[in-house]
């Protein structure tokens, strides 16, 4: 028996980005939320409850980003320059995000100010630019002979916007339900009201994106059903339950969100089967490309000698990863107390 | 126009990466710090290691998130601005870089969060664990990526496939390259002289300013072991690492020392200034047949020049090498003399007393890391033009982008990155200025207060 080594390497990336997306969704979710607190209290404590795991989570997009180059090399060397400036708006939201939790235990009066604002804008910019490099991935990319030869701006579309726009909301929807989760009190209250919003907003741009993505490429309208001679049912019917587990989450995230007797964890789990709805949707639309329409996996993949070794150690590493970062996240368990730092 | 895009790629990665790497070289050396300072204090239970402790753990919580920042940049211009490289040669690098993700990255981040925030919440036994497997992950992330630079220096273990990749046969040889091992003595040897030199500095500092304070006195009297006993072992290393560029990097060591000519009874230049414009110094101060003398052991010994690869384009950018070389080893003869005159100093009990010694280890506080800089420019600049050395080309590994962005994000990142750094260096040293406070005497931090709704707020399981 042989491995299909590039499709593992597919899943394992897909799961990857699946884990980032979604815990360091909830971060960024957080910092969008920043400039809505109450007062620098409340913020303390939104920090709080992310600061021992933010890095942690971000990992899972060094993985992402390294996976990518370590199995599909040729996939890598083609999105990161078609994707240059979302990529590069992407770095530096994180940057600042990613200081900003030191950085605003450490500043007084105007530098804390200033770090506040850097925390939510950093990663406000981080959401859109993502969104934009899953826009612009989305609608393809102009390749010939394994490069790039489209044009620096190709990714900016009113799609990639509306993508964009999107996923600020998922985090959002994601970051309220984590403090549904941690906090308590006024701060519990008003997350209340922000994953209501949210969980709207999502439905209401998914909606859009999911009509707007069967034209963004007649593969993807064939893939759902949408074919020249009407809908296809036998096409459509298989794909249902990935649309209506999206709906069936958000109204848990909703609903869970608006009763004080629903389950805290009722919203986090509605807001996880949106993103899975979501990403399990994009991805029936370009499976089985790396570089949508352009190149597949296969075609991207590198040598068996280095997926092998590779695999080798993610099989034996990556238990382990995932077992200490339940851990931690297990240790931290628990509602969050503002004055939780260690200074 | 092309032109353009190569040189703007090159600065890019050349300050994002000089920027980047200051902050691995301390956190690993202070990563090991904290663990004996915990341990220490777990062993003695003298308060003052843990104060240390407590101090010092926060200067590495601000340095290790700009360095975590700082290298999610790192992973992601390989693909940005070189993707012919990445193309090519992630077969045989990829990996290496896969394994520190899995090996380091995951580990320090998850466990950073539970030594800086867990206190309360584990155990000190677990808390120590927690300290050390950070300690463990900065040094696996200095192995792999050393061994990734290594094998782009010395690339063994591979054949190059139908696309022109570098597809690895023998992992053993290409993850332990030739110059593998040494090098890693040397980077992790610079990290900790580094860390040493600031943890001295500080100390220093606090001493001028309250004398006979008791836990500057202990970090001081480790900082001065430290320097007394690596610099002049990472002398020892780097010679022979040095021995090893002379036989595997004949260029580069051209350019280190400024030899043009192929030839025994080589001079040594003491000063110059080397060009490639005329192919010779444009002034020099030699010392007859030395330089056979330094690199062979004896002056017939027939030395390389760069004359020998044929021009200009083939030949490293020799002044910057060769001053980013002298800029090295010179502060490397300075923390010899650091470390030498404190022992002396320690011996004859003087070493709280003597402000002169006491300025000049503040004075050397960043001088590691500018060595660590100058050291890095040393091995990346001397191995041009090459990106694989011998095998691919800086300039055909650059990516398919115009200048305009690369100009753009090159201003982004030194615009940010200057933000950053000025912001965290006034952190730290507005921290050092204080010095370490008696657990007792740490005020609470403003702005987090009890008696504050949140506070007052039931708190389930946290502490």
């Amino acid at each position: 028996m042989t491995l299909d080594l590039p499709l593992i390497w597919a899943g394992v990336l897909a799961v990857a980005v699946l884990l980032y997306v979604v815990l360091d969704g909830f971060d960024l979710g957080i910092g969008i939320l920043f400039p809505f607190a109450g007062d620098d209290r409340e913020r303390d404590a939104m920090m709080a409850s992310i600061a021992p795991v933010w890095d942690g989570n971000e990992t899972w997009l060094v993985l992402g980003g390294g996976g990518l180059m370590i199995a599909f090399p040729t996939a890598y060397a083609i999105l990161m320059p078609a994707l240059y400036l979302p990529v590069t708006l992407m770095l530096m939201g994180l940057i600042l995000r990613g200081v900003a939790f030191e950085f605003r235990l450490h500043g007084r009066g105007r530098g804390k100010r200033f770090w506040t604002i850097a925390f939510a804008g950093g990663s406000l910019a981080a959401a859109l630019a993502q969104g934009f490099v899953l826009g612009g991935f989305i609608q393809g990319i102009k390749v010939a002979d394994d490069r790039f030869i489209g044009q620096p701006l190709d990714w900016a579309t009113p799609y990639t916007l509306v993508v964009a726009l999107g996923l600020v909301a998922g985090y959002v929807l994601l970051g309220a339900a984590w403090l549904l989760i941690k906090t308590d009190g006024p701060l519990h209250e008003r997350a209340r009201g922000w994953a209501q919003k949210a969980a709207v907003a999502v439905g209401a741009i998914l909606a859009v994106v999911s009509v707007a993505t069967l034209f963004i490429h007649p593969e993807i309208a064939l893939r759902w059903g949408a074919g020249p001679q009407g809908l296809e049912q036998k096409r459509l019917l298989p794909l249902l339950p990935i649309p209506l587990m999206g709906l069936v989450g958000l109204m848990m995230a909703f609903f869970g969100a608006r009763s004080r007797e629903a389950h805290a964890h009722a919203p986090m789990v509605g807001a996880f089967l949106a993103f899975l709805s979501g990403y399990v949707g994009l991805a029936v639309g370009f499976m089985p490309y790396v570089v949508p329409y352009a190149v597949t996996y296969e075609q991207a993949a590198s040598s068996p000698q280095a997926l092998t070794l590779m695999l080798v150690g993610v099989a034996i590493l990556l238990p382990f990863i995932l077992g200490y970062s339940a851990w931690v996240y297990w240790i931290f368990r628990g509602k969050v107390a503002a004055d939780a730092g260690y200074h | 126009m092309h032109l353009d895009a190569i040189l703007l790629a090159r600065l890019q990665f050349a300050f994002t990466i000089a920027w980047h790497i200051i902050f691995p070289s301390f956190t690993i050396g202070l990563a090991s710090y904290l663990a004996v300072l915990e341990g220490l204090w777990l062993i003695t239970k003298r308060e003052a290691f843990d104060v240390l402790y407590r101090f010092w753990v926060k200067i590495f919580a601000i340095s290790f998130g700009m360095g975590v920042v700082s290298g999610v940049v790192m992973s992601y211009e390989f693909g940005t601005n070189w993707s012919v490289f990445a193309a090519k040669a992630s077969p045989a690098i990829g990996p290496m870089l896969g394994f520190e993700v899995l090996t380091a990255f995951f580990l320090e981040a998850s466990f950073l969060g539970v030594a800086l925030f867990g206190r309360q919440k584990v155990g000190p036994g677990l808390h120590f664990l927690a300290t050390c497997i950070v300690a463990v992950g900065t040094l696996s992330s200095a192995f792999w990526i050393i061994s990734a630079n290594s094998w782009m220096q010395h690339p063994e273990g591979f054949v190059i496939d139908a696309h022109g990749r570098f597809v690895v046969v023998d992992w053993w040889k290409a993850i332990f390259s030739q110059t593998m091992p040494l090098r890693l003595a040397h980077m992790v040897m610079a990290a900790y002289l580094s860390t040493a030199l600031v943890v001295g500095a500080a100390s220093a500092f606090m001493m001028l300013k309250r004398q006979g304070h008791a836990e500057s006195r202990i970090a001081l009297r480790m900082a001065v072991g430290m320097a007394l006993v690596v610099a002049p072992l990472q002398l020892l290393i780097g010679d022979t690492a040095g021995k090893q560029v002379g036989e595997l990097q004949p260029a580069k060591l051209a350019a280190i020392e400024g030899f043009w000519d192929t030839r025994a009874h080589q001079p040594f230049d003491v000063v110059a200034w080397p060009d490639r414009a005329i192919q010779g110094d444009r002034f020099h101060i030699q010392i007859p047949e030395f330089g056979s003398v330094v690199t062979h052991g004896h002056a017939d010994a027939v030395v390389h020049g760069l004359k020998e690869l044929g021009g200009p384009q083939n030949e490293p950018p020799v002044f910057v090498v060769f001053w980013a070389f002298r800029i090295m080893v010179g502060l490397g003869v300075l923390m010899i003399l650091q470390g030498l005159w404190g022992a002396v100093l320690w011996l004859r009990g003087r070493l709280d007393q003597s402000r002169l010694y006491l300025r000049f280890a503040t004075l050397m506080g960043p001088a590691g890391f500018i060595a660590v800089i100058a050291g890095w420019t040393t091995a990346e600049v001397g191995r041009q033009p090459w990106v694989v050395y011998g095998l691919l080309r800086t300039a055909d590994a650059v990516a398919p982008v115009g200048p305009a962005q690369v100009s753009i994000s090159l201003l982004a990142f030194l615009i940010v990155y200057a933000i950053v750094f000025c912001v965290g260096a006034l952190y730290i040293l507005r921290l050092m200025a204080e010095g370490p406070l008696p657990v007792a005497q740490q005020p609470p931090p403003p702005d987090r207060a009890p008696g504050s709704p949140l506070a007052a707020a039931p708190q389930g399981e946290t502490s």
